[in-house]
């Protein structure tokens, strides 16, 4: 939700204000603020470099020149675009960083499934997170053996080219046949039993949790009827 | 008599796509509370009757299939997998493939079948501690099933079979990752189990296990029963070595007497000890 409110409201200050509001207040609270700066910033730092050096250098409608830099000129405009291009992304990546750290994957399933989701697709969802670790472990172990039989992974590009094959047709084969297995245990375990699931325990929901959401909700058709009317100049 | 709980009437399975089939008209009965051993070579076919009679096999595994697969006196062709879960109950070698991967925790994993099956809550709890203490991994339950030991998943997956409270339970090599204490776990949940009524298969390479849990043992070879009888005479019949198998511990040590001209009446006592040695 903070997401599409990021773009909804437009300007630098729309989107910093939501960042502060949605962002860094609820993570000042919940004591998480240095690792949420940390990785928001390492996720979005490789496409806000991007977002700057094309709009500084490369704004269509750039006209009052700030430096440049041989043939390339870097404008106003661009500037200022390229900085609420910024202040989005950073809103947007801030409160997908606060979603990772405040939401474990199990919970975030079980939430949904409560709230009606198929306990299928929510399997499917959560299953598809769990599975990385795993795959990355197994991925290791393989390249360990291969090593081990004289596969030369390091060294020149070519070289580690010629390394992948061995290792990708094991973890590819071995993720198969796993997936077969698990398969046949989760049918063996009654998943495919039709009706509702009995759940053990579900996320605590609190009042202030509701409001906060409910808030976020209203916040969207405000804000495309404030823009349409054009009340959100004051922001930028 | 006990009732037949669990009936494999000439089953002749073959695998999608296999020229030939890989059971051949394979006929075993289970009666309530009885454990029937099954062993054979790799390849015999041992797994493959394991998933026939767990129902996995077609259904969920492909393949046709002919003869009859009885679950106390019902013929199980019409039936769902989802209609079998909660009446039989198979574990395979694999720990890691049988959990289910999402639950954070060993408790979430050991109930996640009761969940599917929608028992009550209350229930639910109640099936989830019973399993967890019957295999004593009480000391596991908010421990991630990620990380634990193969042996530790293994005895979780059985947990999770035995919160179904199947009546019937088919096992493949479930003691295959487990370390001795662990193995004498298992046996003793499976003893209980089969003691309240439940009919057990289980398939294994470790013949001392199955000569301390079986009433019966029957021997595959090439999708076929070569032996079926009770496991004292099974176990001890010399066609097993040529069948691939290792005969137990006291049968081996009583024909290595026979061999040497030992006094046998001394060393009949010593193996009869032996072979009430609980299996480490």
């Amino acid at each position: 939700m903070t997401t599409v409110l990021a773009v909804l409201s437009g300007g630098l200050l729309g989107p910093a204000i939501l960042a502060v509001v949605a962002v860094v207040l609820p993570a000042l609270i919940g004591r998480i603020l240095g690792r949420l700066l940390r990785t928001a910033l390492l996720l979005s730092l490789p496409i806000a470099i991007s977002v700057l050096l094309v709009n500084l250098f490369f704004f269509p409608a750039g006209r009052e020149i700030l430096f440049q830099v041989g043939p390339i000129t870097a404008t106003a405009e661009g500037l200022g675009f390229a900085l609420e291009t910024l202040a989005r992304i950073g809103a947007i990546s801030g409160a997908i960083t606060l979603f990772y750290l405040t939401t474990p994957p199990s919970e975030l399933v079980l939430d949904l499934e409560r709230r009606g989701v198929s306990p299928r697709i929510a399997f499917v969802a959560l299953a598809s997170v769990q599975t990385v670790p795993a795959l990355v472990e197994r991925a290791a172990t393989i390249t360990a053996a291969q090593r081990a039989r004289g596969l030369d992974t390091e060294g020149s590009v070519w070289r580690r080219l010629r390394g992948v094959l061995p290792l990708a047709g094991p973890v590819l084969l071995g993720s198969i046949t796993e997936v077969e297995e698990r398969t046949m245990a989760l049918e063996a375990r009654g998943f495919t039993h039709p009706g509702r699931r009995t759940l053990l325990w579900w996320p605590a929901d609190s009042a202030r949790q509701r409001v906060a959401r409910w808030l976020l909700v209203l916040a969207v058709p405000l804000l495309i009827v404030a823009r349409a009317l054009g009340w959100l100049g004051w922001l930028r | 008599m006990a009732a037949l709980t669990l009936v494999l009437e000439s089953l002749t399975y073959r695998y999608a796509g296999a020229l030939r089939p890989s059971l051949h008209e394979v006929s075993l009965e289970l009666r309530e509370g009885e454990v029937l051993g099954l062993v054979g070579a790799s390849e015999a076919g041992k797994t493959t009757i394991c998933l026939v009679a767990s129902g996995l096999a077609p259904r969920t595994v492909g393949g046709t299939l002919s003869g009859r697969l009885l679950l106390d006196g019902e013929d199980t062709a019409p039936l769902a997998m989802h209609d079998l879960a909660g009446r039989i109950g198979i574990a395979f070698a694999s720990p890691a493939t049988q959990l289910s991967g999402v639950a954070a925790t060993v408790y979430e994993e050991v109930a996640f079948g009761p969940m599917n099956l929608g028992v009550p809550r209350s229930e639910l709890i109640a099936r989830t501690e019973e399993a967890l203490s019957a295999l004593r991994i009480e000391s596991l339950a908010d421990r991630d099933p990620a990380q634990l030991s193969g042996g530790q998943q293994q005895l979780v997956a059985i947990a999770g079979l035995l919160a179904l409270r199947p009546a019937h339970l088919v096992l493949d090599e479930p003691t295959a990752q487990l370390d001795p204490a662990g193995t004498a776990m298992v046996a003793a949940a499976l003893a209980g189990l089969a003691a309240n009524g439940a009919s057990i298969l289980v398939a294994e390479q470790k013949t001392d296990l199955l000569a301390g849990i079986c009433s019966r043992v029957a021997a595959i070879d090439a999708g076929r029963v070569v032996l079926d009888g009770p496991a004292v005479e099974v176990l001890a019949d010399p066609r097993l070595t040529d069948l691939g198998v290792a005969p137990p511990a006291a049968v081996r040590l009583r024909r290595a007497a026979a061999e040497a001209n030992l006094p046998a009446a001394s060393l009949a006592r010593l193996a009869d000890a032996i072979a009430e040695v609980p299996p480490r």
